[in-house]
């Protein structure tokens, strides 16, 4: 049976059990979220042993050619010994210089780093307190126009990250971010491409923010935002968007919910279906799809069918924080 | 002489096959219900990763690692009916992107040499 050595003790290693499994299940403490090896909150560094490729996936090649790897998807059948990653690699801190309260459930957060960050918009960063939490966000703010950093934050029943940033912070305050991370991000190769984005939430955020990039880079082909939620009061950024949509002819914006109501200015019914019935030949466009990972999923297959390319499909699943 | 994969048209080739290929595959109905929960994503680079193959191209093809992923699926009732569907798909997705049929009948020859594994005969 495979080995794994960490701090001075060698446990056995399960072929099925990840190294982050094997560790919790020995009573070690190691971040975590996502469990799905997107978030990065779980990253170790090898010392001896090649972590699988599936560990490393989505990892920049330099951490990669050092050995970093994401616990949660390292399962191997060769021993492996592994450290923890020394954070100040990872993580840059930053000081919250605003909260407030976009609509009844979510919260705008801005803050400035300590040292630049280079990020595109729409790629998510993780927020980590002191005490080991970390949770996903995706970046709103575009580095042209903003110095700060801008973040929408969905206010979670207990939730441990939000709870805090809602009932506890205050500007000043200085939180660690890790990242960026993430390939849901604009590339200003093809400005004559259409563009479709679509996000239910806070799905949102990053969209606002490929939105600005690609408006900013003078992307010249149509761009049209659906942004979803169950019911108007889950919506937010409206009047925002719709003046962005006023000042930019080739820029669409429609709100919509799932259930009926009041604003007859906001569009009723399923998200994915008042899309692909606007649009339902997508070939040679491009689409980022955003937020609840089973309406992302849906998404995902209806443009595709609808003749969009695998590659030119970008989408950023919101997975829940399983910590 | 070139190579199947050089006269095919390389990777750029495989990539226009995939998106062709897969979405014949999800709208055919006698086997769609094997993708219904597949991570598209992660599905589209197998598929790239199998027409590689196919088309002759610098692969890693292993019928170890072929067999232990249909093994699942055939568990859930993958047969030869089904087979033969996916190699009509592939032959349709060809037709559409105007491959020889010359060439087609390579590619479909190679991917019939993966059966046993698929099969888990």
């Amino acid at each position: 049976m495979p080995e794994l050595s960490f701090e001075n003790n060698t446990y056995p290693l399960d072929k099925q059990e990840s190294v982050l499994e094997c560790l919790h299940r020995n009573g070690i403490a190691i971040p975590s979220s996502c469990l799905s090896g997107v978030c990065q909150s779980c990253m170790m560094r090898s010392v001896q042993g090649d972590p699988p490729e599936v560990a490393q996936k989505g990892l920049k090649d330099t951490w990669r050619s050092q050995g970093f790897f994401l616990a949660c998807q390292c399962r191997t059948d060769e021993s492996l010994s592994v450290a923890r990653t020394d954070n100040a690699d990872l993580r840059v801190k930053a000081t919250l210089t605003s909260i407030k309260a976009l609509s009844q459930n979510v919260i705008e957060v801005r803050m400035q780093p300590e040292q630049p960050i280079d990020y595109r918009p729409g790629q998510f960063m993780n927020f980590v307190l002191d005490d080991g939490v970390i949770r996903s966000y995706s970046v709103a703010s575009v580095p042209a126009l903003h110095e700060q950093l801008e973040f929408h934050v969905a206010l979670m029943p207990n939730g441990k990250m939000s709870g805090w940033l809602e009932n506890e912070a205050s500007p000043g305050d200085s939180i660690s971010l890790q990242g960026p991370m993430g390939s849901c991000f604009y590339t200003p190769n093809n400005s004559q491409q259409p563009l479709l984005l679509v996000g239910t939430g806070t799905g949102l955020a990053p969209l606002y923010g490929i939105v600005r990039d690609a408006l900013q880079a003078g992307h010249d082909a149509p761009i049209h935002l659906f942004h979803g939620s169950v019911e108007e009061s889950g919506l937010y950024h409206v009047e925002v968007l719709q003046q962005l949509a006023e000042e930019h002819a080739h820029f669409s914006y429609t709100p919509c919910t799932l259930k009926p109501g009041k604003n007859s200015e906001i569009e009723c019914g399923d998200i994915s279906e008042l899309a692909l019935k606007q649009y339902p030949d997508l070939k040679g466009w491009r689409v980022f799809l955003c937020g609840h990972p089973d309406t992302v999923k849906i998404l995902q297959r209806k443009v595709f069918m609808a003749g969009a390319n695998m590659n030119d499909i970008l989408a950023d699943a919101f997975l829940p924080s399983q910590q | 002489m070139s190579s199947l994969f050089e006269e095919i048209g390389g990777e750029a080739a495989v990539d226009a096959a995939v998106n062709v290929f897969y979405r014949i595959v999800l709208a055919d109905e006698r086997i769609n219900h094997f993708f219904e929960d597949t991570d598209m994503e992660r599905q589209a680079a197998k598929q790239k990763a199998f027409l590689t193959f196919a088309f002759g191209g610098p692969n890693n093809y292993s019928g170890k690692d072929m067999r232990a992923a249909h093994a699942p699926l055939v568990e859930k009732g993958l047969n030869e009916g089904h087979f033969n569907a996916v190699a009509e798909d592939l032959t349709q997705a060809l037709q559409e992107l105007n491959v020889p049929e010359n060439l087609i009948d390579q590619v479909i020859a190679t991917a019939a040499s993966t059966k046993n594994d698929v099969l888990g005969l």
